[in-house]
């Protein structure tokens, strides 16, 4: 079962839920870290790294010996990642989105392909415990390619929990894609509902069953509850606010690392989404 | 012209608090919500919308059955995996190339430019504000940004504003990117934890990629002291100002609930000192002035 751990606005716990949760399970889980441009999980999970690989997204280059010049290949990029200037072509790599739209229209075979870095992909463990993470390349725009590859490390066994980077757009939809159950994470304040109701709105577009975790939950006002109420959203997990877990994060510690209780609340909320997926299954 | 953008690689730092907060002590500013995907900046600024504009980004691939002979050259091309094996585009993997719309055989494919958004421009009782939507699932945000802050430029050389104070998004990615580049200085909201540090250091990184000089502010500071001072050795280190320490203050929420800013929320306290320090050395940081004197009009209200 892969669930993916989500929120629209940043901060409001998202790694803290996925890799206490993983934590809590042990045995038979991955955690896979799909916030390729900041990501956290690994300052808590701490794991061992195995294996690190060098991702690459294909873009064009250019044989001017053969080039005719024809200018069939920036006519078909809608990316401006490649133009003919007189006896010149230059490529943006930047730019391109590898759809290999150049490469198939040059009537000369002039273009190959070679990478642009896209970032790495590290894969360890922590004991029992599956871990993957991408870290994109600084300077890299493009989060989902690497999203992409680090979910295609899912091995279908157990439970998959995927930390997604905050937001609505294309990275968030890259690491909620195909996933059995979504988790939301949010805080009972007005930036916390507001973008919590535009995550729901692509939970809605990929029709994937959710459930919420309210973090700080007795901060802020209860519009929340009030809002998840009204869109039949069930709340799995409060986390009240406590000083003693906002200090023990930001040391780098879990929280049931630090406070064993919670390791069977976080059971409790894995145990939940079970249900809930297999009720809808049924 | 300057623009001062407010960064923080991690998300929920408090970016949009301390725009908000900023907001009461710049004069003749214009704002700019820079996160289109989950814009959070208008919550408190309450904008009243004046000019509403839709964004069109690219185009996705729509395949008319009536004219498609099956003959699987549109899945072949495809490297997204959106044309399905029954002939329909899935719109949310499509990344709009067009490259099945131009080599499709049949011409069956059409290319309908999408509206991915929504762009306002806004009065607030701070001065005007260009803000945005961008649509559920949509691609194209970097796109979005370099819009509106365009036009936030062409609105405050319009208006004879001299500043632009612009709310960024998390992250490093393209709407980041687009978000910092060209811009005056920087302002980098880091939290004193590990994972804030982690994130601050990515950013910083981007930062130094494109040439943007960046200052540095640590929130709720006193949550983890050591991780504070980590923060200044690392940030002196770089050769980045230290703007000052924010205090971990239930006045950001409390403010937040109200939809007011810090300063116009209760009573004179220690963080709305803090940040006003953090302003003044702002507008005479040499980053914001670089001919080396104070020749920026915004002033302390």
């Amino acid at each position: 079962m892969i669930i993916s751990v989500a929120s629209g606005k940043g901060g409001t716990g998202k790694t803290t839920v996925s890799t206490n949760m993983a934590l809590s399970l042990q045995h038979n889980v991955q955690l896979l870290d799909c916030d390729v441009e900041e990501p956290n999980a690994h300052l808590f999970m701490k794991p061992v790294i195995e294996k690190t690989e060098k991702m690459f997204t294909p873009i064009p280059q250019v044989d001017e010996s053969k080039c005719s010049f024809c200018k069939k290949c920036s006519d078909i990029c809608r990316f401006n990642a490649i133009t003919v200037v007189g006896k010149k072509v230059l490529v943006f790599p930047e730019l391109c989105h590898s759809c290999g739209g150049c490469m198939e229209v040059c009537p000369e075979n002039a273009i190959s392909e070679t990478g642009r870095e896209l970032g790495i992909i590290e894969f360890g463990h922590r004991d029992d415990i599956g871990f993957v993470h991408g870290r994109m390349r600084v300077g890299e725009a493009m989060a989902p390619p690497l999203i992409k590859k680090v979910r295609a490390a899912t091995n279908h066994k157990g439970v998959t929990i995927i930390d997604a980077p905050p937001g609505t757009s294309c990275p968030v939809i890259a690491a909620m894609k195909g996933a059995d159950f979504i988790l939301m994470v949010t805080e009972p304040t007005s930036f916390g509902l507001h973008d919590l109701t535009l995550a729901v709105e692509a939970v809605k577009l990929l029709d994937i069953p959710s459930g919420l975790v309210i973090n700080r939950s007795d901060i802020g006002d209860r519009q929340v509850y009030d809002y998840a109420a009204r869109a039949n959203l069930p709340i799995l997990m409060d986390i009240p606010f406590d000083r003693r877990i906002a200090e023990t994060y930001s040391k780098g510690k879990m929280i049931i690392e630090e406070m064993p209780e919670w390791a069977e609340k976080f059971r409790g909320l894995h145990a939940q989404i079970e249900e809930l997926v297999y009720k809808d299954e049924k | 012209m300057r623009e001062l953008v407010i960064i923080s690689g991690k998300g929920g730092t408090g970016k949009t608090s301390l725009t908000a907060a900023f907001a009461s002590l710049a004069e003749n500013a214009v704002f700019c919500d820079a996160d289109v995907d989950a814009a959070d900046l208008h919550l408190l600024m309450k904008p009243e919308i004046r000019k509403r504009s839709d964004f069109k980004g690219g185009g996705i691939a729509e395949i008319n059955p009536e004219l498609c002979d099956e003959c699987g050259r549109c899945i072949e091309l495809c490297r997204f995996g959106a044309v399905k094996k029954d002939y329909r585009v899935d719109a949310i993997e499509c990344e709009g190339c067009g490259v099945c719309v131009d080599l499709c055989p049949s011409q069956a494919i059409d290319f309908p430019i999408q509206k991915c958004g929504e762009w306002f421009v806004s009065d607030t009782r701070f001065g005007p504000m260009v803000h945005a939507r961008l649509g559920i699932a949509e691609e194209n945000s970097g796109k979005l940004v370099s819009l509106i802050r365009k036009e936030t430029k062409n609105l405050a050389e319009e208006k004879g504003h001299d500043l632009i104070i612009t709310d960024g998004p998390p992250g490093i990615g393209c709407p980041v990117i687009a978000s910092i580049s060209g811009a005056t200085a920087l302002v980098i909201v880091v939290e004193p934890t590990v994972s804030g540090i982690h994130d601050m250091e990515r950013v910083a990184d981007l930062a130094a990629h494109f040439n943007i000089p960046g200052m540095i502010c640590v929130n709720k500071y006193d949550l983890n002291i050591e991780m504070t001072e980590k923060i200044e050795e690392i940030a002196a280190a770089r050769n980045m100002t230290v703007l000052g320490r924010i205090s971990f203050d239930p006045v950001f929420t409390k403010s937040m609930v109200d939809g007011v800013n810090i300063f116009e929320y209760g009573n004179q306290s220690e963080t709305r000192e803090a940040v006003n320090d953090i302003w003044n050395k702002i507008i005479a940081s040499s980053s914001m002035n670089n001919l080396g004197i104070m020749d920026f009009k915004a002033n302390i209200k």
